[in-house]
């Protein structure tokens, strides 16, 4: 773990030509559109789903929260070990619950695509409820007379959710999208502990892919290329936040 | 017929019932299975079909953890570095906050923005030069090494910041004229009015150190200075997944003492944890 090289001498943008032309990079970019993708959408789409849920007045909904809720304050690297657990192809409860249902559960460890549904489906289960509350403070905040109108004129709860409620949750959503993908992009802990990258780099997402190149490959500067383009995709979502927030987003 | 239509009976939502029911055990079920895995011994663990509860409940497999890592030195680092930590980053972020929202000084507003832009650049980021500045200090395997690189808390500074912007500006006149300095007017008069943010603020601390792992991972490779994240990467390297009693063990140690935080003091920490989302 040394990531300085002894001498240093300047290799103008020598990095950055690497990156772009080296054979792994389409492997990481699509490892880490895929898991991007798919943990801000799922959480987000599930997460609406819990919130709504949970706004309606249920005995128990209070206890519903806190157990949605709790692994979002959990160590995602202890995460990662528990789950690692939950997918043992062997002991795991996971290929019991599988069985149960009568599916054969497939090899989570080893064969690709699972390890990446793995880790997407670790990283969903973490932050699932930080969405559903953050939507559910979005909900309550709908004027209710508003919801009352839609039900007076006749329309379904469907239809009041997609021409009422949706809309006027449009700046949570999106405040989400940001906080979401600005995390996704980062995250690292669980990857570590489930899949360490692997196999075959299939899990080794542009976050990781910094930690492998300089803290295990000892190559500071290369890394570093990789840190700033990550930086630039991170710049370039909190960028558009500002734009939006400033135009679009906007009830008052 | 009458043209008022008459209310409709009130149904209990099964569908709602269920779903919901569902939904909480899909995501509870994991910490009860952790919980209740770390209890049993491997004959349990490794037998099918799988057995739920554990025959006699044993603390073996904590014993056995304690044995391969330093178990209660990782506890006491990580307690130590969680509690110095928060304290600190809650003490410069009041200190920071107050200085630009009660004081005048030149180019206050670009130092504001400075605070933003650190709050912009994410942590992840900036590992490779923090750690060889830190190297280079020869701080790797210390606690100041883990330490000092996060404690400038811009979450913080701005959260309090935003509170400080709604108290009245004749609380500090009143401060003077008790002849207090700017450090009593901060802990006597500031502080009392924003219990709410500072609980807030050091509730999300005292999370985030606790749990975070990249940087103390890269910092520290001596057993004796790790926390227990990091400690948990070493008995996964020692035990590997042959050993799954030991390692949930482990890992029961690391998650248990933030959940029941979390479990006692739900409502302060949500409101941190979602406070992003109300000044965001």
């Amino acid at each position: 773990m040394e990531p300085r090289s002894p001498v240093a001498r300047s290799i103008g943008l020598g990095n950055y030509v690497e990156w772009f032309t080296a054979p792994s990079t389409p492997t990481v970019v699509t490892a880490t559109l895929v898991f991007t993708v798919a943990t801000v959408g799922g959480a987000m789409f599930l997460g609406l789903g819990l919130a709504l849920l949970l706004d309606r007045r249920l005995v128990g909904r209070g206890f519903a929260r806190t157990v949605a809720f709790a692994p979002y304050v959990l160590s995602g690297f202890a995460v990662g070990i528990l789950w690692l657990f939950m997918f043992d192809p062997r002991y795991g409860l996971v290929q019991e619950l599988l069985g149960f249902v009568g599916v054969a559960s497939p090899q989570w460890y080893t064969q690709r695509p699972w390890p990446l549904v793995m880790v997407i489906v670790v990283y969903l289960w973490k932050n699932l409820g930080y969405v559903a509350l953050i939507y559910l403070a979005g909900l309550q905040a709908v004027p209710k007379d508003l919801k009352d109108a839609a039900a007076l004129d006749g329309a379904s709860s469907a239809r009041t959710l997609r021409s009422i409620v949706l809309p006027l949750l449009t700046p949570t959503t999106f405040f989400l999208l940001v906080t979401m993908l600005l995390s996704s992009l980062q995250s690292f802990d669980i990857i570590k502990a489930m899949t360490q990258g692997g196999p075959l780099g299939s899990t080794t997402t542009l976050m990781y892919s910094i930690y492998e190149e300089s803290f295990v490959n000892g190559r500071a500067g290369y890394a570093s290329a990789v840190a700033t383009v990550l930086f630039l995709v991170l710049l370039v979502v909190t960028a558009v936040q500002m734009r939006f927030v400033q135009r679009k987003v906007h009830y008052s | 017929m009458s043209v008022v239509t008459p209310r409709r009976p009130r149904r209990l939502p099964v569908g709602s019932y269920l779903t919901m029911a569902l939904a909480t055990v899909v995501l509870g079920l994991p910490l009860v299975w952790m919980l209740l895995a770390s209890l049993k011994s491997p004959d349990e663990l490794y037998q099918l079909p799988l057995q739920w509860l554990p025959g006699q409940a044993n603390l073996d497999n904590y014993a056995q953890a304690a044995q391969s890592v330093p178990l209660g030195r990782l506890l006491a680092n990580s307690v130590g570095l969680t509690i110095v930590g928060a304290s600190l980053k809650v003490v410069l972020g009041l200190c920071c906050a107050y200085a630009l929202v009660f004081l005048d000084f030149p180019f206050k507003k670009a130092v504001f923005g400075l605070v933003i832009a650190t709050l912009m650049i994410p942590p992840q980021i900036t590992i490779i030069p923090n750690y060889t500045l830190v190297a280079s200090l020869g701080w790797l395997n210390t606690y100041q090494g883990i330490l000092v690189p996060g404690l400038a808390s811009a979450f913080g500074t701005f959260l309090f910041r935003q509170h400080f912007l709604t108290l009245p500006r004749s609380i500090l006149e009143a401060a003077e004229l008790d002849g207090a300095g700017h450090w009593r007017a901060l802990w006597r008069f500031v502080v009392p009015m924003s219990t709410p943010t500072v609980a807030a603020v050091a509730l999300v601390s005292v999370v985030t150190e606790w749990n975070d792992y990249l940087w103390p991972f890269l910092v520290v490779d001596n057993p004796d200075k790790m926390t227990l994240p990091v400690g948990l990467t070493l008995l996964q390297n020692i035990d590997g997944m042959t050993n799954w009693g030991v390692l949930l063990a482990a890992t029961v140690v690391v998650t248990l003492p933030i959940l029941l935080v979390f479990l006692v003091l739900q409502r302060r920490l949500v409101a941190g944890l979602t406070a992003g989302a109300v000044t965001g």
